[in-house]
């Protein structure tokens, strides 16, 4: 909240990245840009590289060639006190969640600010709380071990978990994956909400095509290790890239299509 | 978050107006608590001046509006101006959110005899429970008597192999040492009263009846016992346990009797393996340092050594061998939740094996004595 919005202003940039298992090319070559304050998604098949981009961005794995910036920070040439204070800069949120067992819902979302800050316990403890309201869980829920949560409720303890130090930035990898229709909705509202008040820029990916036309600014679509075709889903919708194609016109696509009122019903008009 | 360069400050020039400044933010909010702890407001009407706010985060915000809603409370009107409109709005937002915050749960820890109590219900609980699995594995076990078909031949040998054949190089090695050890100690005693051929008795004795089944029956309990205690812990966890009677597989028929009767195999034999390591290691000791050489010493152990020794050894490794297998399982079964209920469960597992291998074989020396074998 410090920070001015500066619109367009790229947060993360990828430049030329190659990414290679062995013999498979993951990724050739790839460009991407990510602006300031946008929700934005990653798609594309299983085995496209959602994922592995994912943990490049956030320092889990390293690219085989190219550059990474994120925050005006190149990944790159990054020492471990350098990569420490970035990583304070943003929250990620795990698609299993990846809360810490031996601990209860509200100490995991107080530790970081235990372990990045000298605030005082009492004081944590009323933050994390807080942090459990604003993701919508009840209060109660926050002396829960993470085994006894449902899975919608594993996914809002983890997302005010990343929000605990109020990131700038948020990764989410797969945030409605195994959700019911009803939570998933919770979580696209509440995706939206945090962009609205923090003014956050949010990566994500996902596969959910509600979360995707109600909430997102900007998608790309991955495939055969390149940006198949990047905007926003009403410009996406318009490509002629098989990869692209392959999303919009399966019985799914156009459902939600429909519910987002892109294409008109087949309801005969008078006229 | 960047370090906040200048700190927050609350400062009253009049005694209506309160002026904030500086950047309330998580690594600086934690300086101010205690001012705004200490204030008190001097009359009912308040104006707050937020303008010299430069930076506010969730952290700050919530510290700000626990003092304003303190005063409020108090019974003072507080107005707040000049605040920039995204952080008015975060704090709109604070207030939105405030949890009722649940009064800290006064579940006391609780003292003697309620401690004893608890300790001594849950003890009971977790013997009551490993009865029943015994019975259920027992049950299991009846069941595949009656269709033999259902027997796992393939797990039985693997875990053969893996339980084993594979632990001979670790029980060989500990067994030859413990060998050495028992006639080194022994030496010195024969010695000074010039009995040095009876050193093949105590280590012959010893190793067969004791150290030998001992000795592998704690080695295999951390290494199988854990093992066992861990696949199973992990499986629960996973749900692959749930998943497999939901197949129509019985766990107990795929996880725990194969492991049962592979041990009760195996165990045995591995305390041959170890008695004749260790009565080789013995062997060796006594020629080094009381000059009882090979032909000798194996002249003597024929002599000494009783068939019964040997069978008494090797008849209490099968025992050891269940309880192994029944309590890893039973422990790895009792899995709930993450990962560290996996840990707890495996040291429970080797703790509990060891244990109770020990207690029984004090039972099976007192038997023995009383029947005078």
């Amino acid at each position: 909240m410090q920070n001015q919005i500066i619109p367009d202003e790229a947060v993360i940039s990828l430049r030329k990245v190659s990414t290679r298992f062995g013999d498979h090319l993951v990724h050739s070559e790839l460009d991407l840009d990510v602006r300031r304050a946008e929700v934005f998604a990653l798609i594309g098949g299983s085995g496209s590289g959602k994922s592995t981009l994912l943990r490049e961005m956030i320092l889990l794995q390293r690219p085989s060639s190219g550059t990474i910036q994120v925050l005006g920070v190149d990944l790159h040439k990054l020492g471990a006190d350098e990569a420490r204070a970035l990583r304070l800069r943003w929250g990620v949120m795990f698609q299993q969640g990846g809360l810490f067992g031996s601990l209860t819902v509200k100490e995991n979302i107080g530790l970081p600010l235990r372990e990045h800050t000298q605030l005082r316990d009492g004081l944590i403890d009323e933050i994390a709380a807080w942090k459990l309201s604003l993701t919508g869980l009840a209060p109660e829920v926050g002396a829960q071990y993470p085994s006894e949560l449902s899975g919608g409720m594993m996914k809002r303890a983890s997302l005010a978990r990343a929000l605990a130090l109020d990131p700038e930035l948020l990764f989410l990898d797969e945030p409605t994956a195994g959700l019911d229709p009803d939570s998933a909705a919770g979580i696209d509202e509440l995706v939206r909400k945090l962009r609205d008040l923090f003014g956050l820029t949010i990566v994500m990916i996902t596969h959910d095509l509600d979360l995707l036309w109600q909430v997102t600014d900007r998608v790309a679509v991955l495939a055969e290790g390149k940006v198949q075709g990047l905007g926003s889903m009403t410009e996406l919708q318009k490509m002629d890239t098989p990869a692209i194609r392959q999303f919009f016109d399966g019985p799914r696509g156009r459902a939600a299509q429909q519910q987002a009122g892109q294409i008109p019903t087949l309801v005969a008009s008078p006229f | 978050m960047k370090p906040s360069s200048v700190p927050p400050a609350i400062a009253q020039p009049t005694s209506r107006e309160i002026m904030l400044s500086g950047a309330w933010t998580v690594n600086g909010v934690d300086a101010i608590q205690s001012q705004l702890d200490a204030f008190v407001p001097a009359q009912t009407a308040l104006d707050v001046d937020g303008a010299g706010i430069e930076a506010l985060d969730t952290a700050g915000a919530w510290i700000l509006h626990k003092f304003l809603a303190r005063l409020r409370d108090q019974g003072a009107v507080v107005e707040v101006h000049n605040l920039r409109s995204e952080f008015a709005r975060l704090l709109e937002v604070v207030a939105e959110h405030v949890a009722d915050q649940p009064a800290p749960a006064t579940s006391k820890s609780p003292t003697g005899f309620a401690h004893i109590g608890r300790n001594t219900m849950a003890g009971m609980e977790q013997t009551v429970a490993l009865f029943s699995f015994v019975g259920a594995s027992a049950s299991a076990f009846g069941g595949c008597l009656a269709h033999p078909s259902r027997f796992r031949w393939r797990a039985i040998l693997f875990n053969i192999r893996s339980a084993g054949f594979d632990a001979l190089p670790i029980v060989g090695l500990l067994s030859f040492l413990l060998g050495i050890v028992v006639a080194y100690q022994g030496a010195d005693q024969l010695r000074r009263y010039g009995a040095n051929i009876f050193v093949v008795d105590l280590v012959g004795l010893s190793m067969l009846r004791e150290f030998a089944p001992l000795i592998t029956a704690i080695i295999i309990a951390g290494r199988s016992g854990s093992a066992y205690a861990a696949q199973i812990g992990t499986m629960s966890v996973t749900e692959e346990i749930d998943a497999m009677r939901t197949i129509g597989i019985e766990p107990l028929e795929l996880l725990v009797l194969p492991k049962i009767m592979a041990l009760v195999i195996a165990l045995p034999l591995l305390t041959v393996f170890a008695d004749v390591f260790g009565v080789f290691g013995g062997m060796i000791m006594a020629r080094a340092q009381l000059g009882v050489d090979f032909s000798e010493f194996i002249h003597r152990f024929a002599k000494a050594i009783s068939v019964t020794a040997y069978l008494v050894g090797i008849g209490k490794a099968p025992a050891f061998a269940a309880i192994i297998t029944v309590i890893g399982c039973f422990q790895g079964f009792r899995t709930k939740g993450g990962a560290d209920s996996v840990g707890r469960q495996t040291t429970r597992s080797v703790v509990q094996s060891i244990f109770l291998v020990i207690v029984v074989d004090a039972l099976f020396s007192i038997a023995f004595s009383a029947l005078g074998i």
